[in-house]
């Protein structure tokens, strides 16, 4: 469980966050969503620690990640993993050592149980073997995303981050990105936190949807709701696309 | 100016505060510092060579032409091509072309991980970037110039000799009695200990401007010039600083 109260972050003269409060259930995909400059992405870095914000408090599992001192939230970020939007991977590194590195960092295993964990994570992902020894650079975004997942769930964490994790990818491989970040989610029981400004991942994968709007949070619900929700503020975000008009218009009909 | 020179310099030090705590794992900065030892050492062993090479023969050729008196023995070239070598072609020269090579080299692969997010996913992974990052590569700079200026010294001697034989303007055998006479070892460590501070400099700076790269492609591009300009400032700056303390 993941607890937000309160958090506030102010960027020179710009209130970019005006005191969010959310809790993030376990074993469910709580996607943010909103327009760009709502504050999303420096709520979620707020979250996982990359900016610290000016007022208000992460708890993770109850415990207080803003108060940490940076030693005990290092231990505590290898619970942690996250898929960034351009998905991050070491470009120095081939497809295995990307997914091997933080076990060679935080873990005790012995070389053949780190292959092991390593051809678990990228099978999980369905990453073909061939891929193993190729440099990032020469997979498909969609591949590289599929890769950036496998490394982020190595040290099989409590808490899975998503960073637009369909930026730039087709809406096919969208679909197959989400749905993996659903199983994965399910399958370890993981906390996780999307942050995403594509209505199709609400439908698919919204467990738990958080609506922001200028730094401030303005609804909350599940995917389904969404589209049946009066709210004038999801009204405004969801349906001003044609598509979604249509998709509300069939379905009161 | 003065203040953002100030704030500039306050965030360089704390940076190297930064790049100087505690390893999070030793075995995998002891990998990191062979591939950097590889990627930024070994790969300019060509570029020195063929520069010293070519620079021990002009100077050859210009001292030389300059002390072209039936008075003066080619004894007296040899050791003017040999304690400029070593004292400031081989360590200062060498070392500016290797901030335009290694330094930027350096701010632009930072640049670029900073503005792919690859430091934040080590930071999110409980990884101290400028530790990680910038620690292997000052301890390989720090290992390898010296290594490398060692070898100009070496490649300079040997192109100002073939250059003065070839081109017949000394005796072979005066000038190379002139690399041999009146040899101060001292010499020696004043160059390889000025090439340490700017090995130091190179790799430092450099990584600051890569470090701190906010922005795209354009923003790692233009760190990586200033880093070579200010890498550039400070190698000149120090190269007289420690002349002036050393040699005096």
């Amino acid at each position: 469980m993941i607890e937000v109260r309160g958090i506030k972050k102010t960027f020179g003269d710009q209130a970019v966050l005006k005191g969010i409060d959310m809790q993030l259930a376990p074993g469910q995909c709580n996607l943010i969503i909103g327009s760009s400059g709502s504050g999303k992405t420096v709520l979620l870095k707020s979250i996982v620690g990359l900016i610290t914000p000016d007022e208000g408090q992460v708890l993770l599992d109850g415990r207080d990640w803003t108060a940490m001192k940076e030693q005990d939230r290092k231990e505590l970020r290898q619970e942690m993993g996250m898929v960034f939007q351009a998905s991050a991977l070491f470009t120095s590194l081939s497809v295995e050592e990307n997914v091997r590195f933080p076990l060679d960092f935080f873990s005790q295993l012995s070389a053949a149980e780190k292959k092991e964990r390593v051809a678990f994570c990228l099978d999980r992902v369905r990453i073909p073997e061939s891929a193993l020894k190729k440099n990032p650079a020469e997979l498909s975004g969609g591949m590289q995303k599929r890769v950036a997942i496998a490394r982020a769930i190595v040290l099989n964490p409590k808490y899975l981050f998503c960073d637009e994790p369909n930026s730039g990818l087709d809406p096919e491989t969208s679909i197959v990105i989400d749905q993996l970040i659903q199983e994965i989610t399910r399958e370890f029981g993981m906390t996780t936190v999307v942050n995403t400004h594509d209505m199709n991942s609400v439908l698919e994968i919204g467990d738990h949807v958080v609506l922001l709007r200028h730094g401030y949070k303005v609804w909350e619900g599940t995917g389904p709701d969404i589209l049946k929700s009066d709210d004038q503020e999801v009204v405004d975000y969801v349906f001003r696309s044609a598509l979604f008009k249509r998709v509300r218009s069939a379905m009161n009909k | 100016m003065l203040s953002g020179f100030l704030r500039g310099l306050g965030s360089y030090f704390l940076f190297l505060g930064a790049v100087l705590r505690r390893p999070e794992s030793w075995r995998e900065y002891v990998k990191s510092f062979v591939r950097e030892t590889e990627l930024l050492g070994m790969s300019s062993i060509p570029l020195v060579v063929f520069i010293s090479l070519f620079m021990g023969a002009v100077l050859t050729i210009q001292t030389a032409i300059n002390l072209d008196d039936p008075f003066i023995p080619d004894m007296y070239i040899g050791i003017a091509v040999r304690e400029g070598i070593i004292l400031e072609f081989a360590p200062t020269i060498v070392s500016l072309i290797l901030a335009g090579k290694v330094g930027s080299n350096i701010s632009s692969s930072l640049g670029t991980m900073r503005v792919t997010e690859q430091m934040d996913a080590l930071q999110i992974m409980g990884i101290n970037p400028a530790s990680y990052l910038v620690l292997p590569k000052i301890g390989a700079c720090l290992l390898f110039f010296p290594i490398l200026v060692v070898f100009s010294i070496f490649m300079g001697l040997l192109g100002g000799y073939l250059a003065g034989d070839w081109l017949h303007l000394v005796n072979p055998d005066s000038f190379l009695l002139g690399y041999f006479d009146e040899f101060r070892p001292y010499y020696i460590l004043y160059s390889l200990t000025k090439t340490t501070v700017f090995a130091f400099i190179i790799s430092s700076i450099s990584a600051w401007y890569g470090f701190n790269v906010r922005g795209g492609a354009v923003e790692v591009g233009k760190a990586s010039t200033q880093a070579v300009v200010a890498m550039s400032f400070s190698i000149i700056l120090f190269n007289y600083i420690l002349t002036d303390v050393m040699l005096q």
